[in-house]
């Protein structure tokens, strides 16, 4: 059984002028431990929604989602979360962002500032622990984010499109980066995408999703060996399963259109 | 040459060099005292209609003398930092609340954007009657000129706040006291201290009719008072030391904003 389940997910709501809107319709995905788990989909396919689920930031009208086999009913630590806007805090400096959810937690001032600096170090960024974030690129930001996230030990990270907001330099340089920590710390991850690259380089299951209502189409094992580089991207294996995502998704597009 | 500086200086929002920028300052500058000069001296508008610049700083040099000047500035003084520093400590707390909890905004903001809509001049009748004709009805003056525009600037501030900041926060181990005591509260900061500093600036504008009613004291009666014996140069010299304060206090706020905030981008 997964370490993550959901379970019949379904996402309904009213606009304040309008009929009812079901954004997610009977999703159902599991996420194993240690898995690096993708979710790809066209803009408004409601994957975001389905993230802030998981997170406990929303509730489901209907369905149920299992952490662990606990039904989730609130946001917790155990679910650590990047968001593709920069949320850093700005009056706190990158050392203290990280610190600030193990300080709620309770741990020790040296302790904490101990493990501050080591994911600091893991995202590079070494020399910053000053800094505030106005003073940082938005590829330095979103690596506190994610160091921030990681410091904080949860059971899964939700990212929802975290490098989105970044030039594709820099994204590249950000997924290599995500690609080398996660080889070592094989954390449990729920990835949120629109990029079929993103999700074919950094996932070992890739789940397609349909929009309009979003539904989960297929879900496609990637099983190009790790360690994984952004050199993948042009191996034969990897078109293959890229043509295969593409047409699943052009053939959705084709539907929604007729 | 002309067509260069078409070329340069027409463009939107792009920068100019900061000599040409303080030189196109100091030249409006220097050409609305020429046109002041070139008016009062040149005899062309009546000496009680417009006084020359020497008049109004000798009126001012006469009234630093006698001490005056002195009184009523403390005076205007004492009434905008009380209403001012009443109105804040309420609409900012209440602000953020407003801003950021829908039950206050149902309470509050319908009251709220009634009463900010009411000239204050037509409530000063009824301010003598609850509070009398004492400094109390000059601070109320400035208290709800200035308590309501904070208190929905404030609350669109709070609301501002994204909510991605708080959504993390949450995913990070934090309660809703937490969220709001120690994510929502800081997040407003920089965007209080704008509103406080631009409602500050408003205040000012509220002081003559503050001052309108039974005043003994203060730049607002210094004006109205010289108005009545028409003499011109006092009411320029009240008008320019409130445009004076009315900077001063400006740019105390840049300050106090910069020393408090140094991790807020600027506006």
């Amino acid at each position: 059984m997964g370490k993550l389940r959901i379970d019949n997910v379904v996402l309904r709501f009213t606009p304040r002028m309008g009929r009812p809107v079901t954004a997610l319709d009977r999703i159902s995905l599991e996420v194993d431990e240690n898995e690096f788990s993708v979710i790809v989909g066209p803009s408004g396919c409601g994957k975001s929604s389905l993230l802030r689920l998981v997170a406990g930031l929303i509730q489901p009208t209907a369905g149920a989602i299992y952490l662990d086999g606990k039904l989730v009913t609130r946001p917790g630590k155990d679910r650590g979360m990047v968001f593709q806007s920069y949320t850093l805090f700005p009056w706190l400096t990158v050392q203290d962002n990280l610190e600030f959810g193990l300080k709620l937690g309770g741990m020790a001032a040296e302790e904490r500032a101990a493990v501050a600096r080591r994911f600091i170090a893991e995202v590079g960024l070494e020399g910053f622990e000053r800094a505030y974030p106005k003073q940082l690129s938005g590829g330095m930001m979103q690596r506190v984010a994610l160091a921030r996230a990681l410091a904080n030990d949860p059971d899964i990270l939700l990212m929802d499109e975290p490098f989105g907001a970044l030039d594709s330099q820099t994204r590249s340089l950000m997924q290599e980066l995500l690609l080398k920590i996660w080889e070592h710390s094989h954390k449990t991850v729920l990835f949120i995408t629109h990029d079929i690259d993103e999700a074919i380089l950094l996932g070992d299951r890739v789940h397609v999703m349909t929009a309009r209502p979003g539904r989960i189409k297929a879900e496609v094992a990637i099983d190009i060996p790790r360690p994984r580089s952004v050199g993948v991207l042009t191996a034969d294996e990897f078109i293959v399963i890229k043509r295969r995502i593409m047409a699943l998704i052009h053939e959705e597009a084709v539907r929604a259109m007729s | 040459m002309i067509a260069s500086f078409l070329e340069a200086y027409t463009a939107p929002r792009r920068e100019i060099p900061r000599r040409v920028y303080l030189t196109v300052s100091a030249l409006v500058g220097l050409g609305g005292l020429l046109a002041w000069c070139a008016l009062s001296y040149g005899g062309l508008v009546r000496s009680d209609f417009l006084p020359t610049p020497v008049a109004v700083l000798q009126a001012g040099i006469d009234m630093a003398r006698d001490g005056s000047l002195l009184v009523n500035t403390t005076a205007s003084v004492t009434e905008i930092m009380s209403g001012f520093i009443i109105a804040s400590l309420i609409s900012v707390p209440l602000g953020i609340l407003m801003g950021s909890f829908k039950i206050v905004e149902a309470a509050v903001e319908p009251v709220t954007n009634f009463v900010r809509y009411l000239p204050v001049s037509a409530l000063i009748p009824l301010l003598i009657l609850w509070v009398g004709i004492g400094i109390e009805e000059k601070i109320a003056v400035i208290f709800i000129g200035t308590f309501f525009q904070q208190l929905i600037l404030i609350a669109d501030v709070s609301r501002g706040v994204s909510q991605d900041l708080l959504d993390v926060s949450y995913t990070l181990g934090a309660d809703r006291r937490t969220v709001v005591t120690r994510v929502l509260i800081p997040a407003t900061m920089p965007g209080v201290m704008d509103t406080l500093r631009v409602t500050l600036g408003w205040a000012w504008t509220y002081l003559v009719v503050a001052e309108l009613v039974a005043g003994n004291k203060g730049l607002g009666y210094l004006i109205l008072n010289a108005s009545r014996g028409l003499f011109t140069d006092q009411i320029f010299l009240g008008i320019m030391v409130i445009g004076l304060l009315g900077l001063i206090s400006d740019q105390l706020f840049k300050l106090i904003r910069d020393w408090l905030l140094p991790w807020a981008s600027n506006p």
